[in-house]
This record gives C-alpha cells, sequence and structure tokens, in this order.
C-alpha cells in the first residue's frame, strides 16, 4: 500500500504528539507508521523494565534523547518487595551508552542503581542534562561524586526518596568550580551532613537555579545565606527549621521577602512555630506547601495556610486536625491537590482530632479538588457519598483507615456505599486505593462504575473470588492491580487470564493463589511472566494447591529474566517450572 | 503488530457467561490452605469458570469468614507488614522529633548518628575497601569482626588472589592454583609491603589500629590498602589534597 504522506510530512505531524500514549497509538496505525514513528520517537517511557529489554529498546529506536524506566513494583515503597528482587539498571545503561551518545536525560523510578551505574553514567553520556532517580537506592555518595565531577552539561539533578549510602560530606565538591548550568537539586533525602562550604559556592554560581531542596541537616541559620544567593529560587526546601533563640529571625524573613519568585516550600524539619512566620511575606504566592514533617500543633498550621491563598497541592500531618482543615476549605480556593499524612501511625487510639469531617470540609469547600491522599482512623459510608457528590471531579482517591478492615463506624456496616458511591459519581476517576471494611459488593459497583479506573489498590477487603472477577472483567482502562490480604484465589484469575495481557501488571501478596494456578497461568500465556515470590524454604517440595506469598504477573515481550534471585521463580515457561540457573 | 483487538474475541472458547451463574444464589469460594495437604481434592485448573461442584462451602472457608467477624471489633493493631502503607522514612515522625520544643542541631546529629550507628549494626556494616593496584573494590563487614588482627586476615584473603591475578603476567590462570598467591601481611604494623589506611567520617585519611575498635567502627567510611612506601607521600601532601582522590 503506497502512503500518502511523505515520511517527512509525517514526521511533522508525529513532533505534536509528545504524551507517550499517543505515539504508541500512532505506531499502531500501519508498518509504515510505526516505521516513521520509530525514527523520530525521542522520548521514551518504560513503565515496567521487565516488560522488554535494552537491546529490544535500542532495535527499535535509534535517537533517544530522553529515556524514563520503572522497576519494582508500588509495593516495593512498602517493604513488600524482598532486597535483591531486582530491577537494576545497569544492563540498561551499558545498552544505552553503547548506542545513545546524544542521551540528554534519565529518569529511573523504584529501580537499583548502582556506583558503577553511574560511573558509567557520567562518563557515558557527555550531554546529560537531566538525572532523576526517584525512590532507588544501591548507590553511595561516590557515584554521585562521579556525576559531579563528569557530568559537565548537567542542569537537573533529582534524588528524591531515595536511599543513598552516605560515605562522604564531600561528593557536593566535586562539581567542578567552572561548572555554572545547575538548575535544580533535591538531596532532601540524604541524613547524612553535606559540606555546606561546597553547597554554598555552587548554589552562588548557579543563575540558573530555580529547585534547591536541601537536607535535614542544613541548619536554619544558613538558609538566608542561601537564599540571598539565589533569590530566583521558585521551589525551596528547607533543612531542619530550628534554632536555638530568635537570632536569626529577621535575616531570614528578610530572605524569604527577596524571593519573588518562590511558589514551592518543603522540608520543615522539626518547626519550631516561631520562626514560622517568617514564610509569611511569601506565603500568597505558593502553589505548593509541604509540612508533612511539620510537627507543630493544628493552630500554626492553619495561621500560615490561610495566608496560603492560591495554594494548589497541599500536603501535611494529621495534626492539622479538621479544624485545620477548615481553614483550608475556606483559604485555599484553588486547592486541587490535599495529602494528609498520619503522625502516629502505629498507635490505636487517635491522639489528633482528625476525622472523615475534614475530608468532607476540603471537598465541599475547594471546588478544584481532584487528588486525595488521606489517612484517617474512622470513616462513614454518608461521609464518602458526601463527598463523591461534593466533588464528582476527582480523579485519585486515596483513603487509608489506619485499622484493617474498619467499617462504617456509625453503622458498623461495611463501606460498599461510600465507595460505590465514589466510583459512580466520580466518573473521571483514575485512580483508587480502599480500605475499611469491604465486601464483594464493593468490587461489583468498581467494575460496574470505573470505566476510567487505571490504577487499584485493595488490602485486606472482599469475601470469595467473585470480588477478583469483577474488577478483572469490568474495569476496561485498568493497567495496574495491586492486592494484598485479601481472599482471592485461583478462580477469578484463571477465568480472566486474557485480561492480564491488557494491563501493564497485577500483584497479588498473602492471597489465595496456588502454586499450580501459577504454573498453568505461565504455561498458557507466553506473553505474560508470573513471577513467584516466595522465600520459604523447600519450595519444591511444597505441593501444588498451597498458596504462594506473593506473585508479580506482568505483560512481556521479552519472556525470561536472567536475573532472578533464589526467591523469585517465573512459573510454566518451561516443561518444569523455571528455577534458578545459579 | 497487534492492533487493539475485542476482548470478547480472545476469551477462551469455554468461557461461559458469568452474568447469570452470579445471579444464582451460590458463591465462589477460596479454599485457604496452609501446608496443610489432607484429603483436598486437587484443584481443576482450566482457564474457565469453576464448575458447580467447586463453590461448595468448605470447613476452612468456614472459619475464615467467622475469624472475618471476629475481627470486625476494633482491637489494638497487630504489626503487620507494610502496614499502613507510607514509607519508611515516614514512620516514626511523631516520636523522633518533639512537638514544638526547641531542638538544637548538635541534638539532631547526635540523634541521627545514634540512629545510623543502630542501623549498621543491625544491618551488617559494609564498607568499600580498595587496594592499589588492584581495579575492582571489594567490601567488607565490620561487623563480621572485633579485632583489627581479624579484619586484617580477611584482607589478606579478600585481596590476595586478586593481586595475584594482576601480577600474572603469563595470562594464563588455572582455577585453583594458588602457588603464585603471595599472602598479604604486616597491613597494620608498617612492617609489610602494604599498610591498612582509612577515611573517617570527617574525610581524613587515618591509619588503621591507633584507636579502640569500636571507636574505629564508629567512624570509618572506608578502607584503602596502600603501599606502605606511599605513607610519607601522603602526609607530605597533606590529607586535603588526598580527599577529593578518595
Amino acid at each position: 500500500m503506497t502512503q500518502s504522506f511523505p515520511e517527512e510530512v509525517l514526521e511533522h505531524v508525529f513532533s505534536f504528539l509528545t504524551s507517550h500514549t499517543d505515539r504508541n497509538a500512532v505506531s499502531l496505525v500501519s508498518k509504515s507508521w510505526y516505521d516513521t514513528e520509530r525514527w523520530c520517537r525521542d522520548h521514551v517511557f518504560i513503565g515496567n523494565c521487565y516488560a522488554v529489554n535494552p537491546r529490544v529498546l535500542t532495535r527499535r529506536f535509534k535517537e533517544v534523547k530522553a529515556v524514563e524506566l520503572k522497576g519494582k513494583p508500588h509495593f516495593a515503597d512498602f517493604n513488600l518487595v524482598p532486597e535483591g528482587w531486582g530491577g537494576c539498571v545497569d544492563p540498561w545503561i551499558v545498552e544505552m551508552g553503547r548506542v545513545y551518545s546524544g542521551l540528554e536525560e534519565i529518569r529511573l523510578k523504584r529501580m537499583e542503581v548502582t556506583d558503577e551505574g553511574l560511573e558509567m553514567v557520567a562518563k557515558g553520556f557527555g550531554k546529560l542534562k537531566v538525572l532523576v532517580l526517584a525512590s532507588c537506592d544501591g548507590f553511595s555518595t561516590d557515584g554521585l561524586a562521579a556525576v559531579a565531577a563528569n557530568c559537565r552539561n548537567l542542569r537537573v539533578l533529582d534524588l528524591r526518596e531515595c536511599e543513598v549510602e552516605e560515605l562522604s560530606c564531600h561528593w557536593l565538591s566535586h562539581f567542578p568550580d567552572s561548572f555554572t548550568l545547575l538548575e535544580s537539586l533535591n538531596i532532601a533525602c540524604l541524613s547524612s551532613e553535606v559540606s555546606f562550604s561546597a553547597l554554598e559556592r555552587l548554589v552562588s554560581r548557579s543563575p540558573n537555579l530555580k529547585t534547591l531542596k536541601l537536607n535535614r541537616t542544613v541548619p536554619l541559620e544558613k538558609l538566608s545565606t542561601l537564599l540571598q544567593r539565589a533569590p530566583q529560587l521558585v521551589e525551596f526546601g528547607t533543612g531542619a527549621y530550628s534554632a536555638e533563640g530568635l537570632d536569626a529571625y529577621s535575616s531570614l524573613a528578610e530572605a524569604f521577602s527577596g524571593c519573588k519568585k518562590l511558589k514551592s516550600l518543603s522540608g520543615f524539619w522539626d518547626v519550631i512555630p516561631a520562626y514560622l512566620p517568617a514564610v509569611y511575606s511569601v506565603c500568597s504566592q505558593l502553589t505548593s506547601l509541604n509540612l508533612s514533617y511539620a510537627t507543630t500543633q493544628s493552630p500554626d498550621l492553619s495561621k500560615i495556610i490561610s495566608h496560603c491563598h492560591n495554594l494548589q497541592r497541599l500536603v501535611v500531618l494529621d495534626y492539622i486536625e479538621d479544624t485545620g482543615l477548615e481553614t483550608v476549605a475556606t483559604s485555599c480556593k484553588d486547592l486541587k491537590e490535599l495529602v494528609v499524612f498520619p503522625s502516629d501511625p502505629y498507635v490505636a487510639d487517635a491522639n489528633v482530632p482528625l476525622t472523615e469531617q475534614g475530608l468532607v470540609s476540603v471537598s465541599q469547600g475547594c471546588t478544584k479538588l481532584h487528588s486525595v491522599l488521606y489517612f484517617c482512623r474512622q470513616m462513614s459510608n454518608s461521609a464518602l457519598v458526601s463527598i463523591s457528590k461534593n466533588r464528582p471531579n476527582i480523579t485519585c482517591f486515596r483513603l487509608c483507615i489506619l485499622e484493617p478492615r474498619s467499617p462504617d463506624y456509625l453503622t458498623l456496616e461495611p463501606l460498599d456505599t461510600g465507595f460505590g458511591s465514589i466510583v459512580e459519581n466520580c466518573k473521571q476517576l483514575t485512580r483508587l486505593s480502599m480500605s475499611g471494611l469491604l465486601t464483594d459488593r464493593v468490587f461489583e459497583y468498581i467494575g460496574k462504575h470505573a470505566k476510567k479506573l487505571d490504577m487499584l489498590s485493595i488490602a485486606f477487603a472482599g469475601d470469595t473470588d467473585l470480588g477478583l472477577h469483577y474488577i478483572l472483567s469490568g474495569c476496561d482502562s485498568l493497567r495496574k492491580l495491586e492486592i494484598r490480604d485479601c481472599p482471592f484465589g485461583d478462580k477469578a484469575l484463571l477465568a480472566n487470564a486474557s485480561k492480564l495481557e491488557t494491563m501493564r501488571s497485577l500483584w497479588m501478596s498473602s492471597c489465595f493463589v496456588s502454586f499450580g494456578a501459577c504454573k498453568l497461568l505461565g504455561q498458557k500465556m507466553p506473553r505474560l511472566n508470573v513471577e513467584v515470590i516466595d522465600e520459604r524454604e523447600n519450595l519444591n517440595s511444597i505441593p501444588e494447591n498451597v498458596p504462594v506469598e506473593k506473585v508479580y504477573i506482568y505483560r512481556t515481550v521479552c519472556g525470561q529474566r536472567f536475573d532472578m534471585p533464589d526467591f523469585v521463580r517465573i512459573m510454566g515457561k518451561d516443561k518444569a517450572d523455571v528455577y534458578n540457573l545459579s | 503488530m497487534d492492533g487493539r483487538y475485542s476482548r470478547k474475541e480472545e476469551m477462551h472458547p469455554q468461557l461461559l457467561d458469568l452474568n447469570h451463574m452470579i445471579t444464582d444464589e451460590r458463591n465462589w469460594f477460596a479454599k485457604k490452605d496452609d501446608h496443610n495437604l489432607g484429603d483436598e481434592k486437587k484443584l481443576e485448573l482450566r482457564l474457565g469458570p469453576p464448575g458447580v461442584e467447586d463453590w461448595s462451602v468448605t470447613d476452612a472457608h468456614k472459619n475464615y469468614k467467622s475469624s472475618q467477624k471476629a475481627s470486625h471489633k476494633r482491637s489494638a493493631p497487630a504489626p503487620v507488614v507494610g502496614w499502613p502503607p507510607i514509607r519508611s522514612f515516614r514512620k516514626n515522625i511523631a516520636s523522633s522529633s518533639s512537638k514544638q520544643a526547641p531542638v538544637s542541631d548538635s541534638q539532631n546529629a547526635i540523634v541521627s548518628n545514634n540512629e545510623k550507628m543502630v542501623k549498621n549494626c543491625q544491618k551488617g556494616f559494609f564498607v568499600k575497601i580498595n587496594m592499589n593496584g588492584v581495579p575492582i573494590g571489594r567490601k567488607v563487614d565490620l561487623n563480621a569482626y572485633d579485632t583489627y588482627e581479624k579484619l586484617s586476615v580477611a584482607v589478606d584473603q579478600l585481596f590476595r588472589g586478586l593481586l595475584a591475578a594482576q601480577n600474572d603476567t603469563s595470562g594464563v590462570r588455572i582455577n585453583g592454583n594458588h602457588e603464585h598467591e603471595k599472602p598479604i601481611t604486616g597491613l597494620l604494623d608498617g612492617n609489610g609491603e602494604y599498610t591498612l589506611v582509612y577515611e573517617d567520617n570527617e574525610g581524613d585519611r587515618m591509619l588503621v589500629g591507633d584507636v579502640p575498635w569500636h571507636m574505629f567502627v564508629s567512624s570509618v567510611k572506608r578502607l584503602r590498602v596502600i603501599k606502605s612506601s606511599e605513607i610519607s607521600n601522603i602526609s607530605r601532601l597533606g590529607n586535603k589534597q588526598e580527599k577529593s582522590k578518595v
């Protein structure tokens, strides 16, 4: 079939498509579109590093400038994935180093990154501008030193929520004195001191610095120095926000008032309330405020928030209490995203008056609210119904009631109708995390109504396999499903096997999925990897009808992994089960 | 390349319309098996819905359901792995900093150092160790030793073979042939060809062996095996210059 458009025209049209889902869709239209698209795609997103492999990437795309890779499943954030599972980025770096000499941006999430890998990055990608490591581990400050010393074009070094082995405080000094391009530096996750003089010199010679997120060890007394050197900052994260006496106050307040472009504040470990007013001059500019380390009481939190009329994103601890959230509802009319973390998650009784009422208030007062992550100790169906009716525009709703299987505290019934109301009224819902007492009925509602749902997280919920069946057969847009401690077994999984190929991944831990079912699924579905993650001894002698500890199922074009530890098996790919090849 | 396909076409032919079955009174029950074999009927594994006979309520499931009812009432939370779903750095926020009380920076540093030390002791405290002339480094678990002597022996074991391989110019290495491997001795007393040094938490290079063992462990960041002849060079150039090279 001859093509109606010349390739150059097609390429030009494609250049307007920036989202990877659009690019993927376009590549499926025809062989010629596929070929044209692959030659001109320069930003590649790989949501599961084991869905493909490095050679598949470099064979298909030839001139990549930006790559984004994700490794471990989301529940790794909560220690459900044993250490050593995988997701190491080194093989990717080796292969990309071979082919993509012009690589400018690397973004990794939940991957294992080694110092050797960082050294390869530093020496292999001379044009590297952006390095974002989110929730990664496996590397030390030595690797960072290599990056600092060699990446002459670096603009962004963002270590968000990484676990770094901190061997030396001097890695920052490895940025050469001639290096002046830095735009963004996030070291908030480091727990040890960094050399302040090196930091100060780096900030002083970086006129384009827009984002600076310090770690806890940078003392408050030094903040004004840094802010004076970088009044152009847009995002700033403080260190420990406390000092002895109030001597540092006036210079700090003055320094903040000089930051005319500041839009985002975070940090605030160990807050001394007397120092909070130092930020008042910038509050009305703020669109994002993260006080989730600030262990101050509600009145102090409310005071600062009441100044933030343009706030779009708020992250706080439950110290804000229902009264503080009422202040949010009246003061922050542009609020889009609310996150409330628990201050004392392991204590049974509430010691802070934060209830479902706080969330209801915000849902009433903040008409633009679309994303919620809320930890609390009690919930009712009526509150959930109200929230869903107040805010049908919610797209992300994550509710964690701290005690598993908590019923509606007013009626002692399951929270099925409440969550059912959420999925029925919030028609654009793409992400949902549920908690509390839930029966199969809630899954019936979800399967029936949540047609745009992309990611679903379930814990301690449901009665029978029917629950899982409703989800897998009803949620048309579902791509990521993660389940723990639910009585779901083999039947729903096997009956919906083909659905799994339309999803990125399914995680099930502490459920009733048996070894035999995993093997069968792996045998019947060649394009799925059915990974059983099980740390028990003598796995070979456990009968097939016994449930596995954890199973992680994902679609892949590559089949076998070759880097599995002994507690990971990919089931059903050989005549017998596939065991670790060591 | 596959285009998007209709889900119905991909369904296996033996899948029945499940909806009318669901409206029956029957429910799907999972069998809760731990390592309990008994005379369980083998689970019929096929890519289709369960037959009528699989839907009966078993005793195991009845027990599970009643234990569910019992846990409906509010009880003290037992520690569950990964619950509530918050990242580890968000735990203990209430206990690790006191509300509204002024906390000095030195207190913070002590607290965080102590936490780190406890963490090190619990996990196995691995530090990097490099040897001049050997391109590959090793890691050593300092928690596994309690004297400098034992550490010195360990260093010899770690590097003896690697050093021999480096010095072996014939290019032929027979596995298990340890004839050419010279033990690495005198690391601590200055008498050997090599000396053990370390970098401490202030970035300074120090000779191993001067302070009590526990003090060494609390301040060591990494180890190095250097030629004893280089020691005089280092002291001439001064510590500052060496810091950036480590």
